[in-house]
């Protein structure tokens, strides 16, 4: 079980967290046809780095993304999204 | 006399039975070295041939020595009697036998082992499927291990997490200084030990240098914790550990109603101190009562004071078995000889004559221990009169946690092992782990055939052999064929010794024969650990809607749906739920019924941006909404498939309420964050899950808006309208929302005041001769108007265009799913269609599919049957191929699992009023 560090809540069990998909696979509902489908049915699947977006579901509530290792589960950064880290 | 006995000394004070017989042990004693010290060499039959088998180890790693403890809910079968303490009243029973330990009818198994050697289920059970109901019960019968309890367990099992700086697994001398150290060095510390004392191998080899028990208090002064009986059993991610610890030795009654607790430990740091395991020596009948690993033997005489053999012959190509030659003369016992398989070795105690280039080659015996051993000393046999044979082919570190975490292994020729390498994990292996005993490869001198590698699944070098024959080249292959290495012990004695017949057979070197996977537990954990609290219905929480209680008095049928209990039918007078069902949808059609609506999905979504954010939500436009007016609407994936659906209501300049389905309303919450938060954070609206806020009461029929206008002493809002109003003295939002077909209101109120409106409500409606409904009426009326309902119709593959959806659809676009709609398959005519079935005989069978004629592929499916409310007859909706278009084909509807049939017509799946004139008022 990996040890996530939210942004506003500091490291806690990756029970209270929900994945909800990688950052290449968002669609962007103003995006064309072309590129929503890429995004849907085409990802990197990198065998290394990624970034992943997920939900601090049953602890704050609040989003962030991962940049975590496929491989070795290594967790090198998180960061705030959402309204709370606009500038 | 001859076999395994007790030195006498100490009082053996703890009484147990085993097979029902009456024995003595010592306080301390494990169950094997009670019995051993009762003479009892015979302890089990094994898996397959029902060969006897005795005790060959004295820890985790046992193979053969399996016992069911306990009785009742509390039995635990496959209970390793070397890792189970006996305390007084313990029952312990042998497994796997019939009739009885000593004379068991299926040992005649041993006699056709040749036909059932490595995959001989593969190969007898060929041929038509029907033949194998008749093998299997006689195989289930005579293959296996012990019996699993039928009563349900009575005691409790807890979990608990865990934080610490410095996890210790192992309290040998590296594991007691490692803790102490890190103890010292101020750090939390927590070290586990799954023996019930700590010491490890010095229990064995004691060092007077090194007191563990003082170790302990100094440890436990400091602030550590040290867990006794506790098994490190997974290591997980992010140096993340489960531990099993055991508060009471199996079978016993826990004092305080918990038999063990889980752990769940996030560790600063790992030490794995966690030694070596012996490995045994592949000779003819190396699985008899009398043969035993040679520290198994010396851990007998030093820690139990058990002598498990008067006349000893040691095997070995290490020095470490000399030490059990000491120890065997110090107790008493005669070394007759010390077979060792290197040209040299250290020296011996007086009197034990050491042959080199010596290796056994077969044993036979008696029930309880050995009568004879064969070696082939520099080429020629010669034998030995001996009770017991002490055997060490090696050392194999134990690096189960340390690849569990995902470290690497080395292989170090001397000692024919694999030691721990690097770790990613904040993890680091110390002790005898990394420095096993120099121990050559030596070649067996048996017969392959009766010479076994894994004693608990018997497959013997002649089955390795003959995999490799058939083909089987991987190490994972060879496992999956011979079942090598599977059960209790996971291979703990017998991986590495297959590993490398394998290797040899390949004519390659060990590591490039490759290891199995190494997975949690490193011993077996039982499933009442893993449940936890869940064990007793507590798998999931238990929602009550906030009127519960009140349909608790009606005393209804329930039905789950999502986490909450709805009422399913009232029925009086004994109806039965058809006849219930009926009775109040027909009260719905002709006077009102009200019903329970409070599980609906509910968010509220107010702001300046509100109107923008619902419009990617929904696929229908929403921003044109009055203040005070609603409409349907429906939600998609991205992929354009519908998810979701429900209303949307404008209650006031920038406050909108948005329903959607009870069984979906999670999903829905997840789905609304996501678009809000995550992929448009810059809007200014705020989403509000009100799910649970209010209570829900539907309100539907020709006298609804007479009965609610009474209530209210206001004009209730017309169809699709929205007004805020006073019932019961309470505030409530009233939506002119329909499901039923009729002219119907959703009222919602604070879940608190929810009871007192649902009573001024049930009483006004059945003044009016209405009565309550539940969601089997829902559900006759919702198929007659041909509404659907997510998880039927909307089954995740229907489009809006599908289910007669597509002209609500937002012509601007720019909602979630509009790309994935443009897809061109999407549009292909010929996919399945929503329609309505009309029977042309009886009942339609729920399920079934459509066909033209019989014989024919399924052009589509039966989503839902039902009857004609007033009118009889059977009705149903479907998806069919390119449906839109073909109404008025009759079809057949067939269920051959039901075997049930109907022919129908098919027809737009509006049956009820579908020019919607019952709304008006």
């Amino acid at each position: 079980m990996y040890q996530i560090t939210c942004p506003h809540c500091g490291p806690r069990a990756q029970t209270e967290f929900t994945y909800e998909r990688t950052t290449d696979s968002v669609v962007d509902p103003a995006g064309d046809a072309q590129t929503a489908m890429q995004a849907l049915y085409t990802r990197a699947n990198p065998m290394g780095l990624d970034d992943e977006i997920w939900r601090h579901t049953y602890g704050c509530r609040a989003w962030m993304v991962l940049t975590r290792h496929r491989v070795s589960h290594e967790i090198h950064a998180v960061k705030a999204i959402g309204p709370e880290a606009l500038p | 006399m001859s076999g395994p006995t007790r030195v006498p000394s100490g009082e053996e004070t703890i009484e147990f039975t085993f097979d029902g017989t009456s024995y003595h042990a010592r306080q301390g004693d494990t169950l094997a070295a009670a019995l051993l010290a009762n003479g009892i060499g015979l302890v089990g039959r094994s898996f397959k041939y029902h060969r006897p088998r005795g005790i060959m180890t004295a820890g985790i790693e046992e193979p053969n020595a399996l016992v069911t403890v306990g009785t009742g809910g509390r039995a635990e079968p496959n209970t390793r009697a070397t890792d189970v303490f006996v305390y007084p009243g313990m029952v312990a029973k042998s497994q796997n036998r019939w009739p009885s330990l000593s004379f068991d009818v299926a040992s005649i198994f041993g006699l056709a082992a040749p036909a059932l050697g490595a995959g001989f289920y593969y190969k007898t059970f060929f041929g038509p499927a029907k033949h194998w109901l008749r093998y299997e019960g006689f195989i289930r019968r005579a293959a296996g291990l012990g019996n699993a309890p039928t009563e349900p367990d009575p005691d409790n099992f807890s979990q608990s997490a865990g934080f610490c700086d410095v996890l210790v697994v192992g309290a040998g001398p590296a594991g007691l200084k490692a803790a102490l150290d890190a103890a010292e060095a101020g750090k939390r510390v927590w070290l586990v030990e799954q023996d019930a004392v700590p010491g490890g191998s010095l229990l064995r080899d004691p060092d007077p240098a090194i007191d563990p028990g003082a170790m302990v208090e100094r440890i436990e002064a400091l602030g550590g914790k040290v867990f006794l009986r506790t098994t490190a059993s997974g290591y997980w991610d992010h140096n993340f550990l489960t531990l099993s610890q055991r508060l009471v030795e199996p079978g016993a009654v826990p004092p305080h109603g918990f038999a063990q607790r889980l752990w769940h430990v996030r560790a600063g740091r790992v030490v794995l101190a966690t030694g070596l395991i012996e490995r045994p020596v592949p000779f003819a009948n190396n699985d008899h009562p009398g043969v035993m690993l040679s520290q198994a033997v010396r851990s007998y005489v030093r820690r139990w004071g058990v002598v498990p053999g008067k006349r000893v012959v040691i095997a070995t190509n290490n020095d470490d078995a000399y030490l059990t030659a000491t120890a065997l003369v110090e107790a008493g016992a005669e070394v007759v000889a010390l077979l060792d398989a290197r040209a040299s070795g250290p020296a011996a105690p007086a009197g034990v004559t050491v042959y080199h280039d010596a290796r056994p080659a077969s044993v036979s015996g008696r029930k309880h221990a050995l009568r004879k051993v064969t070696a082939v000393i520099g080429g020629s046999e010669q034998s030995f009169d001996a009770d017991l044979i002490a055997v060490s082919g090696g050392f194999v570190p134990v690096s189960h946690l340390h690849m569990q975490a995902g470290g690497k292994l080395e292989w170090n020729v001397e000692a024919q092992a694999f030691i721990p390498g690097s770790n990613p994990q904040v993890c680091e292996t110390v002790g005898s782990a990394l420095a096993p005993p120099p121990a050559p490869a030596v070649a067996p001198a048996g017969k392959a055939k009766k010479s076994f590698v894994d004693f608990q699944n018997d497959v013997s070098l002649a089955d390795i052999d003959l995999a490799w024959q058939e083909g089987y080249r991987s190490v994972e292959h060879l496992k999956r064929y011979t079942t090598l290495g599977m059960a209790t012990d996971q291979g703990k004695t017998s991986n590495m010794v297959a590993l490398s017949r394998l290797a040899e057979k390949q004519g390659v070197t060990v590591p490039e024969a490759g290891l199995t996977t190494f997975r949690p537990p490193f011993t077996p954990v039982t499933m009442g650990l893993l449940a936890g609290a869940g064990a007793r219905n507590a798998g999931a929480h238990v929602r009550r809607i906030p009127l519960h209680a009140l349909h608790e008095a009606h005393d209804p049928i329930w039905q789950p749906l999502g986490y909450w209990f709805r009422p399913r039918a009232y029925p009086v007078n004994g109806e039965t739920l058809q006849q219930a069902a009926l009775r109040e949808a027909r009260t719905v059609r002709t006077a009102a019924g009200l019903s329970d609506v409070s599980t609906l999905g509910k968010f509220e979504v107010s702001g300046p941006d509100a109107a923008k954010l619902l419009e990617l939500v929904c696929a229908t436009t929403v921003g044109k909404l009055a203040v005070g007016r609603g409409r349907y609407t429906f939600m998609c994936r991205e992929d354009g498939f519908v998810n979701d659906d429900g209303t949307v209501w404008r209650l006031a300049e920038n406050r909108y309420l948005l329903t959607s389905s009870t069984g979906g309303a999670d999903r829905m919450a997840h789905f609304m964050s996501y678009v809000r938060n995550s992929l448009r954070p810059e809007l200014k609206c705020s989403v509000v899950n009100v799910q649970e806020y209010y209570g829900g009461i539907a309100l539907a029929g020709p006298k609804a808006r007479g009965i609610l206008a009474a209530l209210t002493g206001a004009e209730p809002p017309r169809h699709m309208g929205y007004a805020p109003g006073m019932l019961a003295g309470v505030p409530v939002h009233v939506l002119a929302a329909s499901y039923s077909g009729e002219r119907a209101f959703e009222i919602h109120v604070e879940a608190s005041h929810a009871a007192a409106v649902w009573q001024a409500i049930e009483a006004a409606t059945r003044a009016e001769g209405g009565a309550p409904y539940g969601l089997e009426a829902m559900e006759l009326l919702r198929i007659e108007k041909g509404h659907v309902v997510v998880g039927g119709e909307v089954d995740g593959r229907s489009t809006p265009q599908d289910l007669g959806l597509g002209g609500m659809l937002n012509k601007a676009g720019g909602f979630i799913g509009a790309a994935g709609l443009t897809r061109p398959a999407l549009s292909d005519p010929n996919r399945n269609n929503l329609v309505g079935l009309v029977s042309l005989d009886g009942p339609i069978p729920e399920g079934g599919m459509l066909i033209q004629r019989a014989g024919q592929s399924p052009q589509g499916h039966v989503t839902a049957a039902a009857r004609r409310i007033i009118e009889g007859g059977a009705i149903a909706l479907a998806l069919l191929q390119g449906g839109h278009h073909r109404h008025g084909e009759e079809l057949i509807v067939t269920s051959p699992t039901r075997g049930e049939k109907a022919r129908v017509r098919v027809t737009s799946p509006h049956f009820y009023d579908p020019a919607g004139e019952r709304y008006r008022d």
